[in-house]
């Protein structure tokens, strides 16, 4: 059984700013690179380094433009198209820019029985998005609702960035977001 | 960060004895406690006695099926010349389940060795470990915890000074239930699509990277490290007497609406009466317990009764008409409707199913069109049926069985609380329809 704080884990991180623009800069220099080339080694074919390298990515630009999947195919030998036909399939890599806080929500079967619906009310109203996926005016929060996070026994799990909360509640969402401004 | 429960005394701590310890998260911590003992015997063992001691243990997949470890691990055939690969599974995404992710936040050595063990005795060099990539907190404690085994020669081009290469790399996710599936897995870690594939070629034959490949289960990987450390016959002591089929202890995840949710290890054939109301505390204050999903989102639902009466293992679970699956056990109090949650299920599997197969990417999507119509009172009598009708047609036919489990709570739903899908339809729809089916 869970005693630990609702939301504990330290400082939240806040994604890199300014993701609207696409930077000069290319991702796979310097240390970057030389990450992607100690992952390289780990695997017998190139191609099994691409999901680590949209992590790096999306590390660095806080989202995965077209023009960021172009560099990843380019460092991978495999072609664009193909870049994006993985990138669809998977949940966490964000096509569009979000809010600086992207606030996932579990509302599957287990969390819902314990109200996790009425967590994503709270989200929504405080953070004034509104609507699930959309960001809200001042562009600090996009809120949605995801499947299962694994935490079942903690509920409700919440996924601020690269934060994981546990046993956040309707009533302590308002302190949740007190943390971030 | 959630500490664990102090063990409740009718538990049988063996994987989670050092859950909440911070200092056993460190390799000296985990050394200090009879930590990489069992890797540094097994280094000495040849690999087929390591696979003989793990079959004589009687030591099942804790992935979900259930499947003996040691055959599973016999048909890596050594010596063919193709490198051979492990891969543990910790996609953990089964609605109710997360054992796994306690396992690799309390005690990442205890994965890291049972890796390292894995595959020394099929044969392989490499092991993978795929870890979910919203599981932020085990993949911090799994990088750090590999790289301690890397700086002090447990792992690399000398794993523990035998002169045997040992490599373990952690590879995170991105958000995709069905990776879990193994030769989605496979195909994740590959760089492609996470579909499932076609089997045979079972992955002994043709797994990841086209070469033979196991995967496992963080738990039965660490189950693994125990029964290599301590015997056979000392693992085969857990269990009823009556049941050799179900040895050794599991670690199950308790959610839902009950007094204290969390993780549990119980021996096999444990009461799942006396678990539920004294171990987890029975019902939340003034309610009562409804329903139980025993071991993850696939397995059928139990009625109360039923639950009262299973004990605790494979065949036990069978007999009380579900299955031990994952252990992910959810409880159903009075304040819910299962129509309601059941069509939040199907509302999980329709979005998480791959598409490839027409009667996955149809039936969960129709199925969960129907059940949320019912659940917000414009079903019909007639949708019961089509439910289970679509659910027959989702079952047996499809690449894997995400298909299948989508069916499960709808159909078990149906047959155990009739009562609360009928109390959602119009009377004067249900009526008329009958009506029409007499004219
Ligand atoms: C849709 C689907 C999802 C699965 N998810 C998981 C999972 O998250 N973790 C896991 O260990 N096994 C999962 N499995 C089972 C694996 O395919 C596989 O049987 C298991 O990892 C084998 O390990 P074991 O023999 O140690 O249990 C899943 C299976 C299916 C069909
Ligand atoms: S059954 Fe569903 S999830 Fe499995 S391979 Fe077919 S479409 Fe994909
Ligand atoms: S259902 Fe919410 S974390 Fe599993």
């Amino acid at each position: 059984m869970s005693h630990g704080p609702s939301a504990a884990g330290g400082s939240l991180v806040a994604a890199p700013a300014d993701h609207a623009h696409e930077p000069h800069v290319p991702v796979f220099t310097g240390a970057r690179r030389q990450e992607l080339d100690m992952i390289l080694g780990r695997y017998p074919t190139k191609m099994a380094a691409l999901l680590p390298a949209l992590w790096i990515l999306q590390e660095e630009r806080g989202w995965v433009s077209e023009g960021g999947m172009a560099e990843v195919a380019g460092v991978l030998g495999l072609t664009p198209a193909y870049v994006k036909g993985v990138v669809t399939f998977y949940t966490m890599y964000h096509q569009h820019p979000v809010g600086k806080y992207f606030v996932q929500v579990c509302t599957t079967t287990p969390c819902n029985v314990c109200g996790a619906e009425d967590v994503v009310k709270a989200f929504l109203q405080h953070t004034r998005c509104g609507e699930l996926g959309l960001t809200s005016p001042d562009g600090r929060f996009t809120v949605i609702e995801v499947e299962c996070l694994g935490a079942c026994g903690f509920a409700t799990p919440v996924m601020i960035n690269s934060d994981f909360l546990e046993s956040v509640t309707a009533d302590t969402v308002p302190d949740v977001l007190a943390e971030l401004r | 960060m959630g500490y664990p429960h102090k063990p409740h005394a009718r538990e049988s701590v063996v994987l989670s004895e050092h859950f909440g310890s911070a200092e056993a998260r460190t390799l000296a911590g985990w050394r200090k406690r009879g930590g990489y003992q069992a890797l540094e015997k097994a280094l000495g063992m040849a690999p087929a006695d390591i696979v003989s001691v793990v079959k004589d243990s009687g030591l099942r997949g804790r992935g979900g099926a259930g499947f003996p470890t040691g055959l599973k691990w016999s048909y890596m055939k050594p010596g063919d010349g193709k490198p051979h690969y492990l891969c543990c599974n910790a996609d953990e995404s089964e609605p109710g389940t997360f054992k796994d992710r306690e396992i690799m936040r309390w005690t990442p050595h205890a994965l890291v060795e049972g890796c390292a063990l894995g595959a020394y005795a099929i044969g392989a060099e490499t092991a993978y470990v795929y870890i979910r990539g919203e599981f932020t907190e085990p993949l911090q404690q799994m990088n750090a915890a590999v790289q301690e085994a890397y700086a002090s020669g447990i792992l690399g081009a000398n794993a523990m000074g035998t002169g045997k290469r040992l490599d373990v790399h952690v590879h995170k996710g991105a958000g995709a239930y069905i990776c879990g599936e193994e030769t989605a897995l496979m195909n994740s870690l590959e760089g492609k699509r996470g579909n499932p594939r076609i089997k045979p070629p079972f992955p002994a034959v043709s797994g990841v990277f086209g070469m033979p490949t196991t995967i496992n289960n963080v738990e039965t990987l660490v189950a693994a490290v125990e029964v290599v450390k301590r015997g056979a016959a000392w693992y085969k002591g857990f269990g009823r007497p009556d049941n050799p089929k179900s040895t050794g202890t599991k670690l199950y995840s308790v959610c839902g609406n009950v007094a204290r949710p969390g993780n549990y290890e119980v021996p096999m054939g444990f009461p799942f009466r006396d678990f539920l109301h004294e171990l987890c505390g029975g019902p939340l204050p003034g309610r009562k317990f409804k329903a139980v999903i025993p071991g993850g989102a696939s397995v059928p639902i139990q009625t109360m009764e039923e639950a009262e009466a299973t004990l605790m293992d494979y065949e036990g679970f069978v007999a009380g008409g579900t299955m031990l699956g994952s252990g992910g056990v959810i409880v159903f109090d009075d304040q819910q409707n299962m129509v309601k949650q059941i069509a939040r299920l199907a509302r999980f599997f329709a979005h998480e199913s791959c598409a490839q197969c027409t009667q996955c990417r149809e039936g969960t999507a129709w199925t969960t069109k129907i059940m949320e119509r019912i659940r917000d009172g414009h079903g019909t009598y007639e949708d019961l049926d089509t439910l289970l009708d679509i659910g027959e047609q989702m079952t047996g036919k499809t690449i894997c069985v995400l298909s299948d489990s989508c069916a499960v709570p709808v159909a078990s739903g149906i047959r155990k609380f009739r009562h609360e899908f009928e109390a959602l339809i119009p009377k004067k729809q249900g009526t008329a329809f009958v009506a029409a089916a007499v004219a």
